[in-house]
C-alpha cells in the first residue's frame, strides 16, 4: 500500500514495515521538518497528523500507518502559512525552533477539534510537547491568537 | 575608565575592522589582526571588506561567527552589522563563516579574571585587557558565557561601518564626486542627483579600494534596527519546518550511523555484535575508542543495531553510587582543597566566634544539557580532505581535533557550522564529532551522518557540576551581620579544558561564581571555594558555576534575613552596594507589588544574582493547592546596559526563567556504576507547559556596558522559588530537585 504524505503517494516496496513513520519521513522521503527528540513518545517533536489526528510519528510503524499523513511541510509553507504557523511567526515563538514543528502540529490539531479551547484544554493537549528552550509562555499566546484568527476567518 | 581598557578596546576594534590597513598599529603586537580568512577562496569579483561582510554581484552576505543554538545569535549579529552597513535584513544572506582565528572572542576573556564584574578599578581593567592576549593566541572562536552581544557590539557595527564607508569611497572615486555628498540607504550608495548605486554593483571595484579604517559609530538615538522589535531572520523557517539543522543535513549517497558507548572513563574490553550484524539495513560495525559504531541505511536501523550490541567493559573511575559522589564533596571542605577565597570582608571568624545564628548545608545535583536536538555530525572523509557539517560552539577545536584523528592538515579540514537545536553548553564539547570522523574514515568517499540516540546523548553528556555548600551566619538588630559560605565542587574548567588538552592553571573562578561576586556589603562576608576531586566528567551548563552557587548564596542570605526577622527584599536592598543591582531589585518589587497582602495560601520569594555582569532579580509567586505547590507568576528584571531587540530579549529571559525553575523542581542526573540512571525525558523530567507560570520581564538599561542575557536569568530562579515556598509553607528547601521533598501542582 502506498504511503500518502501531504497529498502525494510514495511507494513503500522494499521498505522495512517495522521502521517508524518518523524515520521514513526523515531518512527515506527527506521530509526533515518532523524531528527526532526522544523516540519514546515523551517529547512530541515528531508529531504529525494521520487522518487529521495528532500522532507521534516515532511510535507508528510504517506498516501500521492507516490513512493520509500530513507533516509540518504540508500544513503550510513560508509563502502560505497555516493560521497556527502565522500566529507562531507573528508572536516569534521559536528560539532554537527544534520542538516547534511538533508544537505547531499539536496545536493545529487541537484547534481543528476545539476552535475555542480553554486554558485547561491547552494544558491537556500541549503538555506532551517538550520545549527545552522554554517557549511555553509564547506558545500559549500564539494559540490564543491563532484561535481568534481562525474564528474570524 | 583606565588607560589599559582604552588600549585593549582600541586594539580589538582595529583588529576586527581594518584587516588590510591595520598594520599601522603594529606597536601593539598581539593586536595585529589575523589575515582575513575569506580572502583565501573568494569568487572572482567579490570584495571582502572585513571578515564580517562579503559582497558580490549576486548577494550581500553577513558573516555571523557565533553559533546560533536558539538564542537568536544570527539575527542579532546580522542586525549589528546591518545597522551601520545600511541594509535591511531582508536584503542579506547570513553565514556562520569558517573556523578561523580572526573570529576570536574578546568578551570571554573578561570573565576569566578574578575581579567582580562590578569592579571597574585599574587593576581589574588591566587584568581584563591582559587576558585578551592569550585568548587571541588560542584563537578562541567560542560561543558561550553570554558573550555574543558584548563581543560583537562594537566589532560588528564597526565592520558594517567600515564596509559602508569603503563602498562610499568607491562610488566617490568612480563617479568623481565628493565623498561627503554621498549617503547610503537600503544597500545602495545614493549620489547627489538621487541615483542609486547598489552595493552589489560596486563590489568588484570596492575590492580595489583601501578599506576606510577610521569610522564613527552612529548614536543609538539614530538607530533604525537596533533597540526596536525585530523579526528574527530564522522565525519563518522555524515556524514552517523549513529550517535545516545539523541533524537534517543530507548529501548524495548518505549513510547513517549510531553509537553504543561504554560508561565514561571505563575501558572497553570487548563487544559482541553478532546480533547487530545480522540486522536489517546494517552495513558495517566498527570499534571506536570507548564504544562501537554501526553504519546502516537509516538512522533508525543504525540505532536499533547499536542497541543490540553487548559491551564488556571495566568499571568507570568515579564512585559507583551517589553516596560516594556526595561523600567526596563533603570531604572537600578542607584547607588542603581550598581553591579560592576572593571575598573576605570584615572578620568572619571573629564575628562567628560566639556561635552562628544559623548553619545550613545545600546540595545541587548533576544535570543533563539535553537540548532537544540530539548530538550529530555528518562527515565526508577522503584521503585529501574532510568535510564536517555540524552544529558546534567550538569550530576551531573541531577542526584541530579532526585533523589529529585523520592525520590531515588543519587546512584540509572544512567545518560547516549548522543551525543548532538547543545547546545550553552541550555543543561546547566535540566528542560526537570526533566519533563521526572516525566512522567516516571507515567509508572513504561516502558521507555518513552520526546521530546519537536520546539515550546515548543523555548518558554520555558531560553534565552540570554536582555541588555542595555549607553556610553559616549571624544576625543582630534585624540585620545580617555575617555571612560565611563555603562551596565544594569539582573544577568545571579543568574537566572541560582537559578534554581539549588546554591547561587551566590557577583557581577555578566557576567554583565560586555567582557567590563571591555578589553586590552586597555585609560587614563580615566570606566566600571560599573548595576544589573537589574529579568525579563524573562535567561541563559548562547554562550559567555554569552560578547555576548552583546562585541557589546556595541566595538561599543562605534569605535564611539569615528570616532569622533576623526582616523583610527579604528590604534587607537585600539595604545590603546592596551596587546601584544597577538595586535598580533590578526595586523593579521587581514594584512589578510584583512586593509588600502588599496576599491571599491565604499564597506567597512570594525574591532572589538576586549577578552573573556574567548582569544583575538579575526575580520574584516568584506560588500558592498551595490540594495537588501541591502551584507556580503562579514570575516577575523578572535584568540590567543589560542596552536591549538590542526587545522581543528576543523578552523571549530569552522567559526561557532562562523556565530553564532555571524546571530544573530546580524536577531535574537530576544520578549515576549508578558509571551511567546515569536517567536515560530519556521520561526520567529526566523538565518543565511542561501546564506547570509554566506567567512570566513578566523588564529589561533595564542603566549599566555602562552591554551584556548578554542568555544565562543570567537562570541562577536566581531556583532560590526565588525556594524562598517563595518557604514563605508560604515554612519548609526550607536546601536540595535540588525540590520535588524530592515537595509536590507540584
Ligand atoms: S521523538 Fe516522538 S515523541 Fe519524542
Ligand atoms: S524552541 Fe528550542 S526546544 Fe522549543
Amino acid at each position: 500500500m502506498p504511503l500518502t504524505v501531504n497529498g502525494a503517494d510514495h511507494p513503500t516496496d522494499g521498505l522495512d514495515p517495522a521502521m517508524p513513520l518518523l524515520w521514513v519521513l526523515r531518512d527515506v522521503l527527506g521530509l526533515t521538518g518532523t524531528k527526532y527528540g526522544c523516540g519514546i513518545a515523551q517529547c512530541g517533536a515528531c508529531t504529525v497528523h494521520i487522518d487529521g489526528v495528532a500522532t507521534r510519528a516515532c511510535q507508528v510503524a510504517l506498516g501500521d500507518v492507516r490513512g493520509p499523513v500530513t507533516t509540518i511541510e504540508g500544513l503550510g509553507t513560508p509563502e502560505a502559512p497555516h493560521p497556527v504557523q502565522a500566529a507562531w511567526i507573528e508572536r516569534q515563538v521559536a528560539q532554537c525552533g527544534y520542538c516547534q514543528s511538533g508544537q505547531i502540529m499539536q496545536a493545529a490539531s487541537l484547534l481543528a477539534e476545539i476552535p475555542d479551547p480553554t486554558e485547561e484544554d491547552i494544558d491537556a493537549a500541549m503538555s506532551g510537547n517538550l520545549c527545552r528552550c522554554g517557549t511555553y509562555p509564547r506558545i500559549r499566546e500564539a494559540m490564543r491568537a491563532a484561535a481568534r484568527a481562525m474564528k474570524g476567518a | 575608565m583606565g588607560r589599559a581598557r582604552t588600549i585593549a578596546r582600541r586594539g580589538f576594534l582595529i583588529g576586527a575592522a581594518a584587516i588590510a590597513g591595520g598594520v599601522a598599529f603594529g606597536v601593539w603586537r598581539f593586536k595585529t589582526p589575523y589575515p582575513n580568512p575569506l580572502l583565501a577562496d573568494l569568487p572572482e569579483g567579490a570584495a571582502a571588506l572585513t571578515p564580517y561582510v562579503v559582497i558580490t554581484k549576486e548577494a550581500i552576505t553577513l558573516i555571523t561567527p557565533r553559533a546560533d543554538k536558539g538564542q537568536g545569535a544570527v539575527s542579532i549579529q546580522a542586525a549589528l552589522i546591518a545597522e551601520e552597513l545600511d541594509v535591511d535584513l531582508d536584503q542579506v544572506r547570513t553565514e556562520f563563516g569558517p573556523p578561523d582565528r580572526a573570529y576570536w572572542n574578546t568578551a570571554l576573556s573578561a570573565e576569566a579574571v578574578p575581579f567582580r564584574a562590578t569592579d571597574r578599578g585599574w587593576l581589574a581593567e588591566t587584568a581584563r585587557g591582559a587576558m585578551a592576549a592569550p585568548m587571541k593566541f588560542l584563537g578562541m572562536q567560542i560561543t558561550g558565557g553570554s558573550t555574543t552581544v558584548p563581543d560583537g557590539y562594537d566589532k560588528l557595527r564597526r565592520a558594517g561601518a567600515v564596509a559602508r564607508e569603503t563602498l562610499k569611497a568607491t562610488a566617490a572615486r568612480l563617479q568623481g564626486v565628493d565623498l561627503a555628498s554621498l549617503t547610503t540607504e537600503r544597500g545602495a550608495v545614493i549620489l547627489p542627483d538621487g541615483t542609486r548605486l547598489s552595493y552589489r554593483s560596486l563590489a568588484a571595484e570596492a575590492a580595489q579600494t583601501e578599506p576606510v579604517a577610521e569610522v564613527t559609530l552612529r548614536d543609538p538615538a539614530d538607530w533604525q534596527l537596533l533597540g526596536k522589535p525585530m523579526q528574527r531572520i530564522d522565525i519563518v523557517a522555524k515556524s514552517t519546518g523549513t529550517q535545516g539543522y545539523g541533524i537534517d543535513v543530507t548529501r548524495p549517497g548518505l549513510l547513517h550511523a549510531a553509537v553504543r558507548l561504554a560508561p565514561q572513563g571505563a575501558a572497553l574490553r570487548s563487544f559482541d555484535a553478532t546480533r547487530a550484524k545480522a540486522m536489517r539495513g546494517v552495513e558495517k560495525v566498527l570499534p571506536l575508542p570507548g564504544g562501537v559504531a554501526v553504519i546502516a541505511t537509516s538512522t533508525w536501523h543504525a540505532m536499533q543495531a547499536a542497541g543490540a550490541i553487548v559491551l564488556d567493559h571495566g568499571p568507570s573511575p568515579f564512585p559507583p553510587d551517589m553516596a560516594g559522589h556526595w561523600q567526596a564533596l563533603s570531604e572537600s571542605f578542607d584547607s588542603a582543597r581550598q581553591d579560592s577565597r576572593f571575598r573576605d570582608a570584615g572578620d568572619v571568624e571573629e564575628a562567628l566566634a560566639g556561635g552562628a545564628d544559623l548553619e545550613a548545608e545545600y546540595r545541587a545535583p548533576y544535570l543533563a544539557h539535553a537540548p532537544l536536538e540530539p548530538l550529530n555530525a555528518t562527515v565526508l572523509y577522503t584521503p585529501e580532505r574532510v568535510d564536517i557539517w555540524t552544529g558546534t560552539q567550538v569550530p576551531r577545536f573541531v577542526q584541530r581535533n579532526v585533523a589529529a584523528i585523520t592525520g590531515l592538515r588543519t587546512e584540509a579540514v572544512h567545518v560547516h557550522v549548522e543551525m543548532i537545536g538547543g545547546s545550553f553548553g552541550h555543543r561546547l564539547e566535540d566528542e560526537a564529532v570526533r566519533h563521526a570522523a572516525r566512522i567516516a574514515m571507515a567509508v572513504p568517499g561516502r558521507p555518513v551522518k552520526l546521530t546519537y540516540s536520546r539515550e546515548e546523548d543523555m548518558t554520555h553528556d558531560f553534565p552540570r557540576q554536582i555541588a555542595m555548600a555549607r553556610g553559616r551566619g549571624r544576625v543582630a538588630g534585624g540585620r545580617v551581620e555575617a555571612l560565611d559560605l563555603a562551596i565544594a565542587m569539582p573544577s568545571i574548567v579543568a574537566s572541560q579544558m582537559g578534554r581539549q588538552e588546554i591547561p587551566a592553571p590557577g583557581p577555578d573562578l566557576q567554583i565560586v561564581a555567582g557567590a563571591w561576586d555578589q553586590p552586597y556589603a555585609i560587614p563580615h562576608y566570606r566566600v571560599t571555594g573548595y576544589r573537589a576531586p574529579e568525579l563524573a566528567p562535567i561541563s559548562s551548563w547554562r550559567s555554569v558555576g552560578a547555576s548552583t552557587n546562585g541557589f546556595f548564596h541566595e538561599s543562605l542570605l534569605d535564611e539569615l534575613i528570616h532569622a533576623a526577622g526582616s523583610d527579604p527584599l528590604e534587607e537585600r536592598l539595604r545590603l546592596c552596594d551596587h546601584a544597577p543591582s538595586r535598580k533590578v531589585l526595586e523593579a521587581v518589587a514594584e512589578m510584583s507589588g512586593w509588600g502588599t497582602a496576599m491571599a491565604e495560601g499564597h506567597g512570594r520569594g525574591v532572589a538576586l544574582c549577578l552573573s556574567f555582569g548582569v544583575p538579575c532579580a526575580m520574584v516568584v509567586e506560588v500558592s498551595v493547592t490540594p495537588d501541591g505547590i502551584r507556580l503562579d507568576q514570575v516577575h523578572v528584571a535584568a540590567e543589560v546596559g542596552r536591549v538590542l531587540d526587545p522581543v528576543n530579549f523578552d523571549g530569552l529571559v522567559k526561557g532562562g526563567v523556565v530553564f532555571g525553575l524546571g530544573h530546580a523542581m524536577h531535574g537530576e542526573i544520578t549515576y549508578r556504576d558509571g551511567l546515569p540512571e536517567q536515560t530519556n525525558f521520561d526520567t529526566f523530567r523538565a518543565m511542561r507547559l501546564y506547570r509554566c507560570p506567567e512570566i513578566v520581564v523588564r529589561g533595564l538599561e542603566n549599566g555602562d556596558r552591554i551584556r548578554g542575557v542568555g544565562e543570567p536569568p537562570v541562577p536566581p530562579a531556583a532560590p526565588a522559588l525556594a524562598n517563595a515556598i518557604f514563605a508560604v509553607t515554612g519548609t526550607r528547601l536546601r536540595e535540588m530537585p525540590f520535588d524530592r521533598q515537595i509536590g507540584f501542582a
